[in-house]
């Protein structure tokens, strides 16, 4: 990635200020559709995925109790592998982010939903719906970038520990709940001072995560596992992989939101006094979404509409397949870049990415890697 | 048995252990939603239409119920178009149902969101949100030895309440009610049947064709007016009516009302936002988020993004109306809603009250 500024194709070079402004009109009025739209069929459709969810999770557990035979092991495993992908993903990120919140239901409501997760919701909508999606892909300020431990810029300064980034991507692709849980307390900042490390709130948020994951850990490791009774060790395994299993699937989806080719960054100065339009636009430019089936859809809570989800971040996800059909018009009709494709083909750029970053470049290049053809056809400039 | 009361508690611990990070109920929840001991629900049982514009919906309420006593009123949470507003309603039916049961008697408001969903959409096997018995309607264990009962409209739902639980404990009664026709008096014919039997004396007004009735006029209809003890159910202006004409007798104490608040609200540009707890007020012109309007008066607000995406700077708004300053959109808090607001993108359009 190279800062929009930088880049020798200047996506939006084309663009006038009033034709942002008018992009910002049109988006708004796609808002405003939905939230004319937004109602029972909604509410109907979380609460259903919340049912499926805790029914599959249950069962799964329970078929856990007797993991000692290898049916039981492999049944209960992947089906608790699955109900904690859709918990995280479907359920957990999206309500959080207040998708639900009009239903008025204090069960299912961003203020009051906890997660099955190592970092608890208070501190992840801090960093994940205050920080990143406000600042998105703004070097310096959208910590998502990178997440502070890997150089996915050419604007990043280099430094011989970014030599053994794709090691530190895959380690926390590995233990990523964790990785969060270390990115939402600002670790590498906080641990550097005295003062840092004795400010009362970043000890409170230590003590938070402390206690939640304890509980996480008493539940996956222990309880359930001495429930299983003589299964004990086959269903620690069987957490531990279902773990894991979304640690990694989780990890993708997240790397292909803002990593892969063709997405742009954007510099510190440039978002002073940003226009709506213009917080619209980088949002556009600045992520990429996933193609694929509608149970892949719902598996990466829909951030395969990653697009769409950065634009509304607080509109039901259950709408941004529709929502993107009119989206993606909206870039055709400007000319704008609309990056998508495939899971393989999206991780495979984002790992590249971070595999060619991790060596120093002399100066910062187009964006353009020859290697990897361009994911959609840029409608051709009338003009040209 | 403190042994098993042990056992059981220690078990109920493991459970919670097992479903952190939520509640071993958000999973009992998936199978049996009136099980939940935390939130209260009911099952609609059975619905029977009164009159063109009345409902009755026979509930069975959940675990954590508490039995009413007669002229209370419940609130119902009902899930309207995906999102759930509260209303309260009286309940109708006579208390001490053997299994629990209760029944209230939905009146088709005009321009009413709930009521006329309820009309519309009730249907046995549904799962509405309860609230426990509220309000002081109610007539003491000491029976009066002469009542009144002055109702107009849907008034009369509390009042069918007591009559069918007391009304054979109360020795003389009298009912005046008022509706506009003779088919839109709720619970029309059994009213009749009670004044056929000699159970109470009813008084009924039709006021399509005779007016409305004004308190002068009770003096003519109940000769011993004043030395009743007297319960009224209807609108606004008839109750406030009849407060004056009973304070006038020197006899206020002896007048027991029952208010229906359809709170109006009614958009306009800015308004006064009151933060309850810490007491600040300020006067919120319309184009200023109510996050300005409370920083700039030095309450201390939660914040964020101060764009609308983050869902930090939420808080309850216990009652008032707000316009969203990005797409016009308005939301209302009746008393007992607590709807959610974020302050950064809502501007007052009329008096609010924020718990905060």
């Amino acid at each position: 990635m190279t800062t929009l500024q930088r880049q020798e194709n200047n996506p939006i070079a084309h663009l006038t200020a009033e034709d942002i402004e008018a992009i910002g009109r049109e988006l708004d009025a796609i808002r405003d559709e939905v939230l004319a739209a937004r109602g029972e069929r909604d509410a109907a459709y979380i609460r259903k995925v919340i049912k499926v969810q805790r029914s599959l999770e249950m069962g799964s557990r329970a078929v856990l109790l007797f993991s000692l035979f290898p049916p039981a092991w492999l049944i209960g495993t992947a089906g608790l592998s699955v109900a904690k992908i859709l918990e995280n993903m479907e359920i957990g990120h999206n309500i959080l982010h207040g998708q639900y919140d009009f239903m008025r239901d204090p069960k299912i409501h961003s203020t009051t939903w906890e997660w099955d997760h190592v970092t608890p919701a208070d501190q992840w909508k801090h960093s994940h719906n205050e920080v990143h999606h406000k600042y998105t892909n703004v070097v310096g300020k959208d910590n998502d970038l990178g997440y502070g431990i890997m150089r996915v810029d050419e604007n990043q300064r280099w430094h011989p520990f970014y030599l053994a980034q794709p090691l530190w991507n895959f380690i926390n692709a590995l233990f990523f709940e964790y990785g969060i849980a270390a990115y939402d307390l600002e670790l590498g900042k906080n641990l550097k001072t005295r003062k840092r490390r004795n400010n009362p709130q970043f000890r409170a948020n230590v003590k938070a995560v402390g206690r939640k994951i304890r509980r996480q850990v008493l539940k996956d490791y222990i309880i359930h596992p001495a429930l299983s009774g003589p299964s004990f060790l086959h269903t620690i395994a069987a957490n531990f992989t279902a773990n894991l299993v979304r640690n990694l699937w989780s990890h993708s989806v997240i790397m292909c939101g803002h990593f892969p080719n063709g997405v742009s960054t954007f510099e510190r100065t440039s978002i002073k006094g940003e226009t709506r339009g213009e917080w619209y636009l980088r949002q556009m430019l600045g992520s990429a979404n996933i193609s694929g089936s509608r149970l892949m859809h719902i598996m990466t809570g829909n951030l395969s509409h990653q697009i769409e989800h950065h634009l509304f971040p607080d509109l039901p996800s259950s709408r941004y397949p529709e929502v993107a059909v009119k989206v993606r018009a909206l870039f055709e009709k400007y000319d704008l870049p609309y990056v998508t494709g495939p899971l393989p083909l999206q991780v495979a750029s984002a790992w590249a990415k971070v595999i060619r970053l991790s060596f120093p470049n002399r100066k910062p290049m187009p964006d353009a890697d020859p290697s990897i053809p361009p994911r959609m056809p840029v409608a051709e400039p009338a003009a040209a | 048995m403190p042994v098993t009361q042990t056992l059981r508690n220690g078990a109920w611990r493991v459970v919670e252990l097992i479903t952190t990070p939520v509640v071993p109920t958000d999973y009992l929840d998936v199978i049996a939603p009136l099980r939940n001991p935390d939130v209260l629900r009911a099952r609609v049982e059975a619905v029977r239409r009164e009159t063109a514009n009345a409902v009755t919906l026979e509930l069975r309420p959940g675990r954590g119920w508490r039995p009413h006593e007669p002229g209370q009123y419940v609130r119902l949470g009902v899930d309207v178009d995906g999102i759930r507003l509260w209303r309260a309603y009286s309940v109708s039916s006579a208390a001490g149902h053997p299994s629990g049961r209760i029944c209230v008697t939905v009146n088709a408001v005009r321009d009413g969101v709930v009521s006329s969903y309820l009309m519309d959409h009730a249907r046995r096997g549904m799962i509405v949100n309860l609230d426990l018995p509220a309000g002081d309607f109610v007539v003491p264990r000491e029976r009066p030895a002469k009542s009144l009962f002055v109702t107009a409209g849907s008034g009369i739902t509390p009042v069918m309440g007591i009559l069918r639980s007391a009304g054979h404990e109360l020795s003389d009664v009298v009912v005046v009610h008022s509706a506009r026709t003779p088919q839109d008096v709720v619970f029309g014919a059994e009213l009749r049947e009670l004044a056929a039997r000699g159970t109470i004396r009813l008084v009924e007004r039709h006021t399509g064709a005779d007016g409305r009735i004004k308190p002068a006029d009770l003096d003519t209809l109940v000769p011993d007016l004043f030395e009743r003890e007297t319960w009224a159910c209807g609108p606004g202006e008839m109750l406030d009516a009849m407060a004056d004409h009973w304070a006038e007798a020197g006899i206020a104490e002896r007048l027991h009302v029952e208010r229906f608040r359809p709170t109006v609200l009614v958009a306009g540009e800015g308004g006064t936002v009151a933060f309850e707890r810490s007491g600040v007020t300020v006067e919120a012109p319309g184009g200023v988020s109510i996050l300005d309007a409370g920083e700039a008066a030095g309450q201390l607000m939660p914040s964020g993004c101060r764009m609308g995406i983050c869902y930090s700077c939420v808080l309850p708004m216990r009652e008032g109306i707000v316009r969203d300053l990005r797409d016009g959109t308005v939301t209302t808090a009746v008393e007992g809603d607590n709807v959610l607001v974020q302050t950064c993108v809502s501007a007052a359009a009329g008096p609010c009250r924020l718990d905060a």
